[in-house]
């Protein structure tokens, strides 16, 4: 029997998704064209200032999969942050202390995963308590803004002011009269290959497949034999290593480290996720989805920085506002579904022997 | 003895009441004149009374929160955000839209406090609708406010803190004068009393804790035995709404003012360690109304000796963090379940012995 | 057939606070044969299968199994599959969201050469699985889109694909039409061909002599016997199941006619609900007891919910003792006089947590509104009825969870007869329910009729309704095709269900 895709409603959500993506950017180029939306640069620099955000979405994913949640992302990368920007003031080996800031992210997931999946405490709990532990030791490593300069570490420099253009054709005339060559930088790379990576773990890995049945039902899932404390622990480790690679995307565009930075991040990450279609009650989400879940945010944040004169309160209000669609919506497939499910409840079954 | 020893330990108030016991002894340990009460200006000062005057918006926040998460097997996220957002509107409205400071207000004290709370309400009905009607997980729902909640007092304030400069104002959340008379209590602490009072004897005198804890456990067998549990839940969720109007109240009558980016910052998540400290499960279903009060002051004393012992604010949450998971961790009944596998191994190996 | 013996359990002890649940049980189980494992609720069955699957760690006791040294020593159900012992429950333990192909091979995932996983290979290993039970399905479709009965059958198909030595089925055929349990039977054959053992846990005596071997009889925990299906009779093994001989069952047939009364309690004319239940009427006098039968999924359930107010009726109207009503929500119906006991007590009746007593007064209480029922009064309300339905409980305040099936169904029957209802449903009350408590329930439903009540009596057991109802409507398809009344008997009754009964519909 040939494989037909499904338009379930789980597909027509991340396809909603994704429409609203383009239509709002669309909007914005007509807009503002004048204010110069509609250059390619706009869009990449949505990658660009999000990269950090696209990684640690890519890990809340896996995590929303099994029902869970981690609040504790927004500090995490704020810590990585830190410890990178003492590390390399102080002249460390740039590439030990990425090392060590993936270590830690690790062990970080570790302890949080054992609370959670082990001791059987509530993920909120857990990662919130991670999230105060943190954000303490950011201020513990250094109460003051740590900036990264070229003097410190060069080579990490190199890397964050790194350009890579696109074709020369792609280029635009500005009307100083330079050409501007649309360009991305290195942490871009790295999230979209996060987002990939990630992709293809939850499609055709073991590992991927055991995060949605633990999310669809944990019980069952243990009875069916899946080592259900060992994938939920290995999920929020995950997180974190993925959370941690989104700090180094993040320290390497803001190029510092301070006790505010990436307040409200882990916020942005599950709105992002929610927004894309994945369900917090587990079983269901696509990385993708989230993706796009990304750039809406990112879009309408350009889009009020654009407009410049609105408050910047505005675009957390759209973006809450987007959110309770997506709830909503939901909500309602869910209700339709069960009602539908409740029908086939009766439906007879077909035979075909006998 | 023993047997007695075994009652006392195996009741449900027991681990709170210990862990602030803990904390409070451990301060009586730093600082011996930790319990003296002393009276000074006409109005009472002491170690003690701090923590309970700065508790009250915890605890306030806890008995609405202790509700919302029986009833609806959830977190209600927003308390925090509605709490700054009721402030807002007050002050708003006592000032005039737009205005920073005032010492004339625009329309009489207490409407103006009355509609704070009354906001409180409306983003609980808000947040019940979508929690009741709709079927939302409560995480979910709440998160939307989280989010717009000081987007939206934000505006209000017109992006600025506005003082109400008015002498009674700041009684709410200081001392209260009437006459000559000064009263020795600070306000807030009996405004806790005044709501744990009402929402005590509501519980009590009429069905509704009954029906909460149906609800929260099985809320389709209730609706199939005449409980209205849309009705329940969305009570529920309006009076964590209004509890949170009243806090936000109080917190900026504090400080006179309404800092909309400050207040109820984090308080949510008091809130919700609150219930947990408290003994409540976040699954919902059985509540202690007492637990939660016990364990909104002992957060507020690990708040005050931290404090005390000069940490500072950025880096108290570090500890505030190993604490609250230590006690997290030995309420959860795994480690109650290994602690009495412990004890029955050391008994099996005595009787061998024996 | 060689009768190599493959596990035994001995001695095998199990507590939980305030009930022994096992006392010093055992069971013994022979290669390719298949073994029943019966006893009333509270006997011990699903804990006994529980220590062997490692879900329980028993208190004390010993698990051998044929090769290998030693007791066992299982934890936890990888230990028990990595043995060849597998477990399909009641409850469908599958993930709804994802396909049937994944919940076939969950854990085993085939997987391509780059190690990850092979769609194409699941899929169609998959519809080869399915196309040997018979089952051609769309494997690519997500489980929870189906059916009860064939999420079950999925089930089975899984711990059949892994190689199992010992096949436990924990009351398999509660939710399946005779159709499916044929096949259900069919597999068991073949597997028993294979030489699997099965452990064929059920309270339907026909199925357990039409295909077991053997049957364990457990009676409060302990062991009873073991006994050849063949040389048992019936009676005798009843006997053993409830430890008296039993001839109760035949006292509570009713001496003559069953007086019905002539008050018109409920009449109902066209009522539905899209997607359940087609437009019915339904009638029923006072001290009447009327059967609804049918099929699984024929619409039972359905139809008293509808009258009920649980599914709002979208069409018709109805009349209840003699007035015009329209019930929006269920506690409309309980004002007026109505009580609905679910079929499903786990989701739609206990309390879980609340103590016997709230579980008893809360419909009461419901009616009341906001106004609390006496602490008192609750009591006195309370002990009444744990005597007369011989509640058996610790205290008023346990836990309901703690009590057994059959005395869970007691409370919430309890909490009906509480409200003093002049309408009462009673939807498969004696459903996973003993011998002994079956019997208590009809003997009580007649006693009520006699009071005066109208009684509904939904049940999967033609017998008892036949020894209690003076009439049946039988459903088909989500409609009520028929009524009979008059002599019935087993023959006339499923031979309405099946159709070409009388189409007439009486009142």
């Amino acid at each position: 029997m040939k494989r037909k895709h499904r338009m379930n409603s789980n597909t027509i959500l991340i396809l909603i998704t994704v429409l609203l993506f383009f239509i709002m950017y669309f909007i914005g180029c007509v807009i503002y064209a004048n204010k110069g939306f509609g250059n390619f640069q706009t869009f990449l620099n949505i990658l660009i200032n999000n990269s950090g955000l696209l990684c640690v979405v890519a890990g809340m994913t896996c995590v929303m999969l099994t029902a869970g949640i981690d609040i504790s992302v927004g500090a995490l990368v704020a810590m990585d942050c830190m410890l990178l920007a003492t590390g390399m003031v102080k002249g460390n080996n740039c590439i030990l202390m990425l090392l060590l800031v993936l270590l830690i992210g690790a062990v970080f997931g570790l302890v949080q995963g054992f609370f959670i999946s082990y001791m059987n405490i509530q993920p909120f709990i857990v990662t919130m308590a991670g999230m105060f532990f943190a954000r303490g030791m950011t201020a513990v490593i250094s109460t003051k803004q740590v900036s990264i300069t070229e003097a410190n570490n060069a080579l990490f420099y190199q890397w964050a002011n790194t350009k890579i253009n696109f074709p020369a054709f792609m280029g635009i005339v500005n009307n100083k009269g330079a050409t501007m060559v649309p360009f991305i930088r290195p942490p871009v790379i790295i999230a979209l290959l996060c987002v990939f990576a990630i992709f293809i773990m939850l499609r055709y890995t073991k590992f991927g497949r055991g995060l949605y049945a633990v999310g669809g039902n944990e019980e069952s899932a243990r009875m069916m034999g899946l080592n259900v404390k060992m994938i939920k622990l290995k999920a929020y480790v995950l997180m974190s290593i993925i959370s941690s690679i989104g700090g180094i995307c993040y320290c390497m565009n803001t190029m510092s480290g301070s006790v505010q930075q990436a307040t409200g991040m882990e916020m942005q990450a599950i709105a992002a996720t929610v927004i894309g279609g994945t369900l917090l009650t587990g079983g269901v989400g696509n990385v993708l989805g989230s993706f796009f879940g990304v750039l809406i945010i990112g879009t309408i944040t350009t889009l009020v920085q654009t407009n410049g004169k609105l408050l910047s309160s505005w675009s957390n209000i759209a973006v809450a506002a987007l959110m309770c669609f997506f709830i909503i919506l939901q909500a309602l497939f869910s209700v339709i579904r069960e009602k539908t499910a409740s029908k086939r409840k009766n439906a007879r079954v077909l035979w075909s022997g006998k | 003895m023993r047997k007695l020893l075994e009652k006392i330990t195996k009741t449900k108030l027991f681990l709170p009441f210990f862990c602030l016991l803990l904390v409070l002894l451990i301060n009586l340990f730093k600082s011996p004149s930790f319990f003296r009460v002393s009276v000074s200006n006409g109005v009472l000062y002491g170690r003690i009374i701090d923590i309970l005057n700065r508790g009250s918006e915890i605890a306030i926040l806890a008995v609405g929160q202790t509700l919302a998460v029986a009833v609806s097997c959830g977190t209600d996220i927003s308390v925090g955000s509605v709490m700054s957002l009721s402030a807002c509107f007050t002050c708003m409205l006592l000032a005039g839209f737009g205005v920073h400071s005032t010492t004339v207000l625009q329309m009489p004290m207490l409407i103006g406090i009355v509609a704070g709370i009354l906001m409180g309400g409306l983003c609980g009905a808000f947040n019940g609708v979508l929690v009741s009607k709709l079927k939302i997980q409560p995480m979910i729902a709440t998160l939307i406010l989280f989010v717009a909640g000081p987007a939206i007092g934000l505006l209000l304030c017109n992006n600025q803190m506005v003082y109400i400069r008015y002498d009674q104002y700041k009684y709410l959340g200081n001392f209260l004068n009437i006459g000559d008379w000064k009263c020795p209590i600070p306000t807030p602490i009996l405004v806790t009393v005044l709501v744990v009072a009402v929402i005590a004897i509501i519980l009590r005198k009429t069905s509704l804790g009954l029906y909460v804890q149906s609800v929260g456990i099985n809320r389709r067998a209730s609706r199939l035995l005449g409980i209205n549990s849309d009705k329940i839940v969305f009570i529920c969720y309006v009076i964590a709404g209004l509890c949170a109007g009243v806090a936000g109240v109080v917190a900026s009558s504090r400080i006179y003012s309404a800092d909309p980016n400050n207040i109820g910052l984090h308080f949510e998540l008091d809130s919700i360690l609150a219930v947990t400290l408290g003994g409540n499960s976040l699954s919902g279903g059985k509540f202690s109304l007492t637990g939660s009060i016990i364990g909104a002051y002992t957060i507020q004393a690990i708040n005050t000796t931290l404090l005390a012992m000069g940490v500072s604010t950025d880096q108290a949450p570090v500890i505030k963090a190993v604490i609250v998971i230590t006690i997290v961790a030995i309420q959860a009944p795994v480690f109650k379940q290994w602690w009495a596998g412990m004890k029955n191994r050391r008994q099996a190996e005595a009787k061998e012995l024996s | 057939m060689a009768e190599k013996i493959i596990l035994t359990l001995r001695e095998i002890d199990k507590s939980f606070p305030g009930v022994r649940a096992l006392d010093r049980a055992q069971m013994t189980l022979r290669e390719g044969e298949i073994h029943a494992l019966m006893g009333e609720n509270g006997a011990g069955k699903s804990t006994l299968i529980k220590c062997l699957t490692g879900v329980y760690e028993c208190d004390c006791g010993e698990i051998r199994m044929d090769g290998t040294e030693g007791t066992l020593c299982i934890h936890s159900t990888q230990e028990a599959q990595k043995k060849g012992i597998v477990t399909v429950y009641q409850e469908v333990n599958l993930c709804l969201n994802l396909s049937v192909a994944e919940n076939l091979f969950i854990g085993r995932e085939p997987k391509t050469k780059l190690g990850f996983v092979d769609w194409k290979a699941m899929n169609r290993m998959s519809e080869k699985i399915m196309g040997e039970h018979r089952f051609n399905i769309d494997v690519t479709k997500m489980l929870g889109d189906y059916s009860l009965a064939i999420q079950q059958m999925v089930a089975i198909a899984r711990v059949v694909d892994i190689e199992a030595k010992v096949l436990i089925l924990d009351e398999p055929t509660s939710s399946l039409d005779d159709k499916e349990v044929e096949t259900l039977f069919e597999l068991m054959r073949q597997l028993k061909a294979k030489g699997v053992s099965i452990v064929f846990v059920t309270h339907f005596l026909d199925q357990v002599y039409a295909i077991t071997d053997r049957i364990t009889v457990l009676r409060n925990g302990a062991f009873v016997g073991e006994y050849k299906t063949t040389e048992l009779p019936r009676v005798k093994l009843v006997a053993a199941m409830l430890g008296k001989d039993f001839d109760d069952l035949a006292a509570i047939k009713p001496e003559g006619e069953s007086i019905v009364g002539e008050k018109v309690i409920v009449k109902a004319e066209g009522l539905s609900h899209s997607g359940t239940i087609k437009p019915f009427d339904f009638t029923i006098h006072n001290s009447e007891i009327v059967g609804i039968t049918g099929l699984l999924g024929s619409g039972r359930s359905e139809m008293v919910r509808c009258i009920y107010g649980a599914d709002r009726s979208q069409t018709g109207k109805m009349v209840f003792k003699g007035k015009k009503v329209k019930f929006k929500a269920p506690i409309d119906a309980i004002k007026a006089g109505m009580g609905y006991l679910p079929d499903d007590r786990k989701a739609d009746g206990c309390i879980n947590g609340l103590s016997v007593r709230e579980n008893i007064i809360l419909a009461l209480q419901a009616r009341r509104g906001l106004s609390m029922l006496p602490r008192d009064k609750q009591e006195i309300l309370v002990d009444q009825f744990i005597e007369l339905l011989n509640i058996k409980t610790a205290s008023r305040e346990t836990p309901i969870n703690q009590l057994s099936g059959g005395n869970q169904q007691k409370v919430i029957l309890a909490r009906w007869l509480c409200t003093k209802p002049d309408f009462l449903i009673l939807d498969e009350p004696t459903r996973g329910i003993d011998i002994g408590t079956k019997t208590e329930f009809q003997k009580l439903m007649l006693k009520l009729a006699s009071e005066g009540m109208s009684v509904v009596f939904i049940s999967s057991e033609i017998e008892e309704m036949l020894r209690t109802c003076s009439r049946m409507c039988v459903m088909r398809d989500g409609e009520k095709v028929s009524e009979i009344s008059g002599q019935m008997t087993q023959e006339s009754v499923m031979n309405a269900i099946a159709g070409g009964g009388s189409n007439a519909k009486t009142t």
